[in-house]
């Protein structure tokens, strides 16, 4: 997968900017129109993002807020199966909490931490990228080492170090308020590689092209120009990786909180509602894991299929 | 043109048609072509990259990269079919029947293997000999494309040979099963012009040697000019002339040969400037109507712009050309 | 050769010395060993005696002397939250997550492979199309999920297989392995797929993008045109030329699988490392982690030079005029 992105990179990285937006034009909307899966996918991405943003206004109940919990429906199941109740659509836990709407609530974090994480990973990429493609010699070199090693790492044991420090430096009280920002800090910190790979090669191709050195010539700090026209360049891949790296992040995220290093359960994460969930699966209560694991994969496998469209949408050579 | 021919040529394509469907309708890349080859002639396919030169080659060796697909005419070889073969049919001819010879043979051998095993499982796929029969027919070939040393160099990798010594090796591919024809596409154009002259050469003499015809695609005039025996210009997926390749170069009766041949700088003749063609050759998705030429040419005229040109005889030459139509007259009409 | 080898030992040296850097910062500065040691009520000279005592008193770079010079020895001290030494505890917890670790390994490389050289080879046909459906699924579902997913089927609603735990163990020496008694084996099932089964995907899609690139060269085309055999075009050509990036991706996975079992020991309650490190970080024990981190990080060194040497092996554009190819990588 890593390998794909980098080989559409690759093929993409060439292009001038007006070819991209020829390609924007038709290509990508034509292959988009043609693709019922794909079109499916950007539908239940969608609605997930409105979910996740509206879900004070779309869950039935706040399951965070202690009054407005009955602890008689607690352990109810889904509304089809005998014993549940059509107030709670997926049943509830044994808190009395509704299901329905701890995943809207649980999704809100997954999606911030996701999103959160790809801008930090893709912020930090693109500017050692191109850091290390326009400084050279042993700037570059350097960067490219640490990315190097960094990458033989994976991301999780890299993403639970970082949290395992935080968790230590900070008292209890702090790291559970600061847990979202800490995850998204780890998950960022550990994925920016992909990015600054690409973003360097492409900068490496433009910083030998002659408007840069035009550039120096009329005084203007080459850095900007090249800004300016590398970053176009490079929005194709670098957008592919992004929306492969959104789907790792949130699996990543749910990982950590699964693993309960992540967000508190206060606060819970589609990850956290599984870790609790998983406690009351061999007492038969399936309900209060598999529909936040149900929308976890779901989210997961339409971003990881918007992805898998756009690399092959950008990259014609594999079609 | 060629059913009245006493001997039956080598090979023979008529009116093939390559298409390549893509969502945006079918493009045609080679249109309506028909040529022949003779036992040992060297027949040259001149024309700019995207003419269908090389998507002809591969049509004729069944190995069109898909979704690209012959849509329409034959390809005989010694009289039989072999445009329709199955795939295991036509494979058994590639290599023992009709060697290929590709373009940068920095990277047509597979790097992980020494030439010496490419050779030896080549020789051994289509002729029955030993290994070690095998092994020394590979030396042997070696020898004669002219690689120094050639017992010990059969065991070394593609990665320590340079580019002209790699592309001998690749004749030596070609040649190992004694194939009657062998299609050479570009065979120098990722060399130095140093090496060129020694590769055709080289080519060209160990074909007549193994009495081998050879189809030789090039953009380069001048390579054709030195070896080919006969040459077809080609345009925009089409033959625009095809003939005898002095009367060709002499007296070319197509407006884009007639370019064509003005943009070779000539060395025994003072020309003043070279001349060149207006505009480029039009891209597949958009060939006009009529002669693909017309919107180039410096002789256009109405028919033209409507009514597409099949190759006419013109004395020793045939040329897609109204110009050369029966009565001229009578087309201008039109 | 020798000195590509001296060249990859080196920065294999580097590599540790910056990992045994980070666990030693992890010792010294993060939280404070006294106050998790002694609890929140000590005095001054308590305190000062168990630094005087752990040499936190000493300066920095004789700390991390002491540090390198011990953890090389394999001494990481005492966990903090078990109160035993920490090569004890992770001795004891080794032969767990390798012997699972080394199954999921095999299991993603004898199916995955294969399956990415089909999809490769046959990329119209329907099997294909599964396959590639299959391992986006693969690739979106989460880890644990798959192990709460295959616990809840094969071990809450058929009862088949068990959901926790090593099974009966024998001993060897200091090793313990599952794989002599039928619960020991049975056990291994559920938690060997789990964690194989995003490997598996990973390396089908490489396999499979890989092959479709190589299927494309010049070379492979040449191969035809000489009239080769599909079956030597596919498998004596295209295969090899596969294998030589695979190698190093497939490297790197099987050192991600070591530490993938972090969650799959999770869910399955596998007394292995990963359990024990997760512990650790919940617990905040230091020692433990740093000891975790360092061991985890000589297992993908060791795994990186290993690959390079086989990646030696198999590409002679490596092996002859190493100097100009030396600093690839």
């Amino acid at each position: 997968m890593a390998d794909a992105t980098e080989m559409s990179a690759r093929s993409a990285g060439g292009t001038a900017p007006a070819a991209l937006q020829r390609a924007f034009d038709s290509d990508i909307f034509y292959s988009f129109r043609n693709s019922p899966i794909t079109m499916l996918a950007a539908v239940v991405t969608l609605l997930g993002f409105v979910g996740a943003i509206f879900a004070p206004w779309l869950a039935t109940q706040n399951p965070f807020d202690l009054r407005t919990l009955n602890l008689m429906d607690a352990s109810l199941p889904p509304a089809w199966v005998e014993g549940g109740e059509a107030k709670y659509l997926f049943g509830t836990d044994n808190q009395g909490r509704d299901v329905f709407s701890t995943i809207l609530y649980g999704s809100r974090i997954s999606l911030l931490v996701g999103v959160g994480s790809v801008l930090l990973a893709l912020v930090l990429g693109v500017g050692l990228g191109l850091l290390s493609g326009y400084a050279g010699g042993s700037i570059d070199a350097f960067i490219m080492r640490v990315a190097d090693v960094q990458l033989s790492f994976p991301a999780i044991l890299i993403a639970l170090l970082i949290d395992g420090i935080t968790r230590a430096i900070l008292p209890r009280e702090a790291h559970d308020a600061a847990a979202v920002y800490v995850l998204i800090l780890s998950i960022g910190a550990s994925g920016w590689v992909q990015y600054a790979r690409t973003v360097r090669g492409s900068t490496m191709v433009e910083k030998n092209k002659e408007y840069v050195q035009a550039a120096r010539v009329i005084g203007r700090h080459p850095f900007a120009i090249m800004l300016r026209h590398v970053l176009p360049n490079v929005m194709g891949p670098v957008l592919v990786i992004a929306t492969i790296h959104l789907a790792v992040a949130i699996i990543t995220e749910a990982t950590l909180s699964f693993l309960g290093v992540g967000v508190p359960p206060t606060q819970p994460s589609l990850g956290t509602l599984i870790r609790i969930g998983n406690n009351f699966l061999f007492s038969g209560e399936w309900w209060i894991t598999v529909f936040p694991g149900a929308a976890l994969v779901i989210m997961v496998l339409a971003v990881n299929l918007l992805g898998d469209w756009l690399r092959d949408a950008l990259n014609p050579k594999l079609r | 043109m060629t059913s009245t021919r006493a001997n039956r040529p080598l090979l023979e394509v008529r009116n093939l048609r390559v298409e390549f469907p893509t969502r945006r309708g079918t493009l045609v890349a080679v249109d309506d072509v028909s040529f022949h080859i003779d036992a040992g002639e060297v027949l040259g396919v001149v024309g700019e990259s995207g003419a269908g030169k090389s998507l002809t080659g591969a049509a004729i060796i069944g190995l069109l990269e898909p979704p690209g697909r012959i849509a329409g005419g034959e390809v005989r070889l010694e009289d039989k079919r072999i445009d329709n073969l199955s795939a295991e049919h036509l494979r058994r001819i590639r290599g023992r029947q009709i060697g290929a010879v590709f373009q940068d043979p920095l990277t047509s051998l597979d790097p992980l293997f020494t030439v010496g095993q490419q050779l030896v499982e080549t020789i051994m796929t289509h002729l029955d000999l030993s290994e070690a029969q095998a092994r020394s027919r590979a030396i042997e070939l070696l020898r004669e494309v002219g690689i120094p040393g050639a017992e010990r160099r059969i065991d070394h990798y593609p990665h320590q040979f340079s580019g002209g010594m790699r592309q001998r090796v690749v004749i030596a591919l070609a040649l190992c099963a004694q194939p009657r024809l062998i299609i050479a596409d570009e065979p120098t154009t990722a060399l130095d012009v140093s090496i060129q002259a020694q590769i055709i050469t080289l080519l060209k003499r160990l074909c007549r040697e193994h009495g081998a015809a050879v189809m030789l695609v090039t953009h380069d005039m001048g390579v054709i000019a030195e070896t080919a025996d006969r040459v077809a210009v080609m345009y925009a997926g089409r033959i625009a002339e095809i003939g005898p390749v002095g009367e060709v170069i002499r007296k070319p009766r197509h407006p884009y040969t007639i370019g064509l041949m003005g943009s070779i700088p000539k060395l025994d003749r003072a020309v003043a400037r070279l001349v060149q063609i207006e505009g480029a050759m039009p891209r597949l998705t958009a060939i006009p109507t009529g002669c693909a030429f017309n919107p180039r040419c410096p002789k256009v005229f109405e028919r033209c712009r409507h009514e597409r040109p099949d190759l006419m005889p013109v004395e020793t030459n045939h040329a897609a050309c109204w110009l050369h139509a029966p009565t001229l007259t009578e087309a201008t009409r039109g | 050769m020798i000195a590509y080898i001296i060249q990859r030992l080196l920065q294999s040296v580097l590599v540790m010395a910056a990992v045994g850097f980070v666990a030693f910062s992890l010792f010294a500065y993060v939280g404070d060993p006294i106050t998790i040691m002694l609890g929140q009520d000590y005095n001054e000279t308590e305190r000062a005696r168990l630094a005087a005592q752990l040499g936190l008193d000493r300066p920095f770079y004789v700390q991390f002397a002491n540090f390198v010079a011990n953890a090389v020895q394999g001494d990481f001290g005492i966990s903090y939250r078990l109160a035993r030494p920490v090569n004890a505890v992770i001795r004891e917890r080794l032969p767990a997550t390798l012997e699972l670790s080394l199954i999921a390994a095999f299991l993603a490389l004898a199916v995955g492979v294969p399956m990415g050289v089909y999809t490769g080879l046959k990329r119209d046909s329907w099997l294909s199309r599964f396959f590639l459906t299959v391992s986006l699924i693969g690739v979106s579902l989460p880890t644990f999920l798959i192990g709460i997913l295959l616990i809840l089927v094969f071990a809450v609603i058929l009862g088949w297989l068990p959901s926790f735990g090593r099974g009966e163990t024998v001993q060897l020496g200091w090793w313990t392995t599952g794989f002599f008694t039928k619960s020991g084996l049975k056990a291994l099932i559920l938690p060997s797929i789990t964690l194989c089964l995003f490997q598996l995907t990973l390396i089908m899609r490489l396999v499979r993008s890989e092959m479709l690139e190589v299927l494309r060269t010049d070379y492979i085309k040449f191969a035809r045109a000489r009239g080769l055999r599909d079956r030597a075009v596919h498998f004596r050509h295209a295969l090899r030329n596969t294998l030589v990036p695979v190698i190093t991706i497939a490297g790197l996975q099987l050192g991600a699988i070591i530490a993938f079992a972090i969650i799959t020991e999770t869910v399955f309650q596998w007394p292995g490392m990963g359990l024990l490190f997760i512990q650790s970080v919940s617990a905040t024990d230091i020692p433990v982690m740093a000891a975790y981190l360092c061991l985890i990080s000589f297992v993908f060194v060791v795994i990186n030079f290993v690959v390079d040497l086989l990646y030696y092996a198999v590409d002679p554009r490596l092996r002859v005029d190493r100097g100009a190819v030396g600093g690839h990588g």
